[in-house]
C-alpha cells in the first residue's frame, strides 16, 4: 500500500516546460513515476523529452488517463491550476508552488473541501513520496528507501534531514508526505494521520513540526482519540527568535502562543514521544519498531 | 507586512470605515501645524509596529497646537520597546462614550475568514480572551460566500454591543470585511472601534498585516513599504531575496528551507553555541544568492564561525558550492566556514567543494558534527 502516490499514481505536471518543472517532473520519471503528461496553456502537441504536452489539464486526462497533478506554475496562476485539476476529476493534486496569495488558497481549499473532495497537498510543499513506487515532487528520492515508517511534514528540507538519518540507520519509510508550511494548507497533520491509520504497510509515524499555528496541537489530540499507530515527533524552532506579529487575534483563534515548548508539551501529554534533534528521531524510531 | 497605524487608517478610510481626521508628522514643526489645520484638542500618536504604545507615553493628547508640537518633541525619537519612534499622527480629539474591539483574519485552522467582536475594547484582548472568554464573540465567514449582514449581526448583538453603536457597527464590519479582502490582508484589526459623545461609531486604532505574496497585484505595497525601517543587515539581505533574522551569538547560520534553519539554531545552541542569525535561502536558491548569504553574514563583526547546512531537494549542492566557491574567491573572509551538504547534487557539490580548497573551509558529514565543529572554531576565534 503507501498513500496518495504509488504504483497506481499516472502523473501530470502543470508547468512541465517550465525549467523547474521540467527539471523535477524528469526526475520524478527517472525515479519510476509513471509520469504521463505535461500541461502548458499553448505549448499543446509539443513535448518535453518525450511526455506529450497538453494546452488544458482536460484534454491531458482525456488522453493519458492522469489521476494524479503537480502543481510547478507561478504563484499568480497557481490557484487557477489547481482548480482546473480539480475540475478535470484529478484524484490527488501536489502543489510545489511557493507565494501563493492566502486569499486565493481560503477560496481554493474552501472550494475543494466541499463533496467529494481530491486530496489537495501543499502549496508551498516538497511533495509526496512512497519509495519504491512513486515519487511526486522534489523530495530526493535516493534518500528514501521503502519501509514501515509514514512521515508527515510541515517543512520541506527538515523532512529530507529526518528521512536521510531514518535511511541511514536502516530504517525504510512507507510514505513521506510534505504538507508544506502555507498558512491554508491543503491538507493537514490530521488529513495525512487520517490516511497513515487506515494504511496497512505504515507501522509508525513521525510528525514533523515547527513553530507558529496549533497544527500540532490539534494533531496531537486527535492522536490521542483516534490513533493506534505510535506516534513520534519532532519539533523545530525552540531557539528561534518570537516571530515579528503584529496584533493579537491570532493568539486568541488558536489560544496558543505557537511556541515550541508549548507544542511539546502537547504532543507529550498525547503520549507521543518528542525527539530533542533530527538524529534523536531515528533512534526513537528504532526503539519502537 | 505589518503597516502603521496611519497607513492602515489611510486604506481602511478608501472602503468607508470612518476613522478620525488626522496627519502625519516626523517633526515637531509638522505636529503643530497640522494642529492648527485640525483645530481644537487634537492626539498625539506615536507610530511604531509595537503594541503597548500608551502605557509608554507614546499617546497624549494636546490641547493646542504649541502643546502638540512639545508632545511630539517628547515622542519623536523616543524607543518603544525597541521601537525607535520616526513619525506621530496627529488627530483630531473626540469624547469617547464607548469601546469595542473587532478584527478579521485568516483562521488556519478552519481554513476560513474569522470575524471577532467584543464589547471590551481599548484593553489587552489576549486578556480578555484568557479572563473571559465569554465576552468574545466570533464568526466564520465562508472565503467563497463572503460577508453576508447576518454576520455583522451575530457579531454585533453576539458581543453585546451598546444599543446607540449597533446601527453604525453592523454597518461597518462589511466594510472592514471587503478592505480585509480587497487588500490581501491576513488581520485587520481595530482596538478600539468607538462609539463617540455625537453618537458616532469609528475606529480609533488600526492593526492592518498585508500578505507579501500577494505584493505582484498591489501596486501600493511597494509605496506602503518605503517607510519602513529595517536594520542594514536586514536590509541588505531582504534585497537580495534572502529571509534574513539578525540575532546575538556568534555562529552564523545559513540553511535552506525555515524548518530546517530553525533545527540547525536549536542543535547549535544544543552544541553550547550562540546563533548569530537566522539565514533561510529559501528554495532553489542559485550560486549568487549563496554568495550573497555569505557576505551578509561576515559583514557581522560578531560572527567567528559560520555553518551552512544545506538539505537539497529544489536546491542544488553545485550550485551551492559554486556559491561558496565565489564568495571565497570574490570576499575577504576571516571566520571559518563550516559546510554540510547533501541531497540533490550534493556529492558534485562536495567534489567541487574538495577541488578548490581554501584555509577558512571546513567540511562536515553530518548536521551534529557540523554543529560541533562551528560552535568550536567559534570559541576558537572569539578567545
Amino acid at each position: 500500500m503507501a498513500i496518495l502516490v504509488g504504483n497506481d499514481t499516472r502523473l501530470l505536471v502543470q508547468g512541465l516546460t517550465g525549467r523547474e518543472g521540467s527539471f523535477h517532473g524528469l526526475r520524478n520519471r527517472e525515479y519510476g513515476t509513471n509520469l504521463v503528461a505535461g500541461v502548458t496553456p499553448g505549448k499543446g502537441g509539443s513535448d518535453v523529452d518525450g511526455i506529450p504536452i497538453f494546452d488544458t489539464v482536460r484534454e491531458a486526462t482525456t488522453a493519458t488517463g492522469a489521476n494524479t497533478s503537480m502543481i510547478f506554475v507561478p504563484p499568480p496562476v497557481a490557484a487557477d491550476a489547481i482548480l482546473e485539476s480539480h475540475d478535470a476529476g484529478i484524484e490527488v493534486i501536489i502543489a510545489i508552488t511557493e507565494g501563493i496569495p492566502a486569499m486565493d488558497m481560503a477560496r481554493t481549499v474552501t472550494h475543494l473541501r466541499r463533496g467529494q473532495s481530491p486530496a489537495l497537498i501543499g502549496p508551498n510543499c516538497p511533495g509526496v513520496i512512497s519509495p519504491g513506487k512513486a515519487n511526486v515532487g522534489i523530495i530526493p528520492g535516493e534518500i528514501c528507501t521503502e519501509g514501515p515508517v509514514g512521515l508527515v511534514s510541515r517543512s520541506g528540507t527538515l523532512t529530507y534531514q529526518i528521512v536521510y538519518e531514518l535511511t541511514q540507520e536502516g530504517i525504510g519509510q512507507s510514505t513521506c508526505v510534505g504538507v508544506g508550511g502555507d498558512p491554508i494548507p491543503g491538507s493537514d497533520f490530521i488529513d495525512v494521520l487520517e490516511r497513515f491509520e487506515e494504511d496497512a504497510l505504515t507501522k509508525l509515524v513521525v510528525l514533523v513540526g515547527e513553530i507558529g499555528g496549533d497544527a500540532e496541537e490539534r494533531a496531537a489530540a486527535w492522536v490521542k482519540e483516534n490513533m493506534k499507530t505510535p506516534v513520534v515527533a519532532y519539533i523545530a524552532g525552540f531557539t528561534a527568535p518570537p516571530g515579528k506579529r503584529m496584533g493579537h487575534a491570532g493568539a486568541i483563534v488558536s489560544g496558543s502562543q505557537g511556541t515550541a515548548a508549548a507544542k511539546k508539551e502537547a504532543l507529550e501529554s498525547a503520549g507521543i514521544r518528542v525527539a530533542t534533534n533530527p538524529t534523536e528521531v531515528s533512534a526513537i524510531v528504532k526503539e519502537l519498531l | 507586512m505589518d503597516l502603521f497605524e496611519y497607513q492602515g487608517k489611510e486604506l481602511l478610510r478608501k472602503y468607508g470605515v470612518p476613522v478620525p481626521e488626522g496627519r502625519v508628522a516626523s517633526t515637531p514643526e509638522e505636529a503643530v501645524a497640522a494642529t492648527r489645520k485640525l483645530g481644537g484638542k487634537v492626539v498625539v500618536k506615536a507610530q511604531v509596529l509595537i503594541g503597548g504604545r500608551g502605557k509608554a507615553g507614546g499617546i497624549k493628547v494636546a490641547p493646542s497646537p504649541e502643546a502638540a508640537g512639545e508632545i511630539a518633541d517628547e515622542i519623536l525619537g523616543m524607543d518603544i520597546r525597541g521601537h525607535i519612534v520616526k513619525r506621530v499622527l496627529v488627530e483630531r480629539a473626540g469624547d469617547i462614550a464607548d469601546e469595542y474591539y473587532c478584527s478579521f483574519l485568516v483562521d488556519r485552522s478552519e481554513r476560513q475568514f474569522l470575524g471577532i467582536m467584543s464589547a471590551e475594547g481599548g484593553v489587552d484582548i489576549e486578556e480578555v480572551a484568557a479572563n473571559d472568554p465569554d465576552k468574545i464573540t466570533r464568526v466564520h465567514v465562508d472565503p467563497l460566500l463572503g460577508m453576508s449582514q447576518f454576520h455583522a449581526r451575530e457579531l454585533v448583538f453576539g458581543a453585546g454591543i451598546n444599543r446607540d453603536a449597533r446601527k453604525e457597527a453592523t454597518a461597518i464590519l462589511p466594510k472592514l470585511y471587503d478592505a480585509f479582502v480587497s487588500l490581501d490582508a491576513s488581520l485587520v484589526e481595530v482596538n478600539p472601534l468607538v462609539l463617540t459623545g455625537e453618537g458616532r461609531v469609528m475606529a480609533l486604532d488600526a492593526k492592518v498585516s498585508v500578505d507579501d505574496s500577494a505584493g505582484y497585484r498591489h501596486p501600493v505595497f511597494d509605496e506602503l513599504k518605503t517607510v519602513h525601517e529595517v536594520p542594514e543587515q536586514e536590509r541588505l539581505a531582504k534585497e537580495k531575496g534572502l529571509n534574513f533574522i539578525k540575532l546575538e551569538g556568534d555562529v552564523g547560520i545559513i540553511g535552506n528551507g525555515a524548518g530546517l534553519v530553525m533545527s540547525t539554531l536549536d542543535v547549535v545552541k544544543d552544541a553550547g553555541g550562540d546563533p548569530a542569525n537566522f539565514l533561510d535561502v529559501g528554495g532553489g536558491a542559485g550560486a549568487d544568492v549563496l554568495s550573497s548569504a555569505l557576505e551578509v553574514i561576515t559583514s557581522n563583526d560578531e560572527v567567528n564561525s559560520v555553518l551552512i547546512n544545506i538539505f537539497g531537494g529544489i536546491t542544488r549542492g553545485d550550485l551551492v558550492a559554486e556559491g561558496i566557491i565565489d564568495a571565497l574567491g570574490r570576499l575577504e573572509i576571516k571566520v571559518p566556514i563550516v559546510v554540510r551538504l547533501d541531497g540533490t547534487n550534493a556529492e558534485q557539490g562536495r567534489k567541487m567543494l574538495a577541488d578548490a580548497p581554501h584555509e577558512m573551509l571546513v567540511t562536515a558529514t553530518t548536521m551534529l558534527e557540523g554543529a560541533a565543529k562551528a560552535v568550536e572554531l567559534a570559541g576558537k576565534g572569539g578567545d
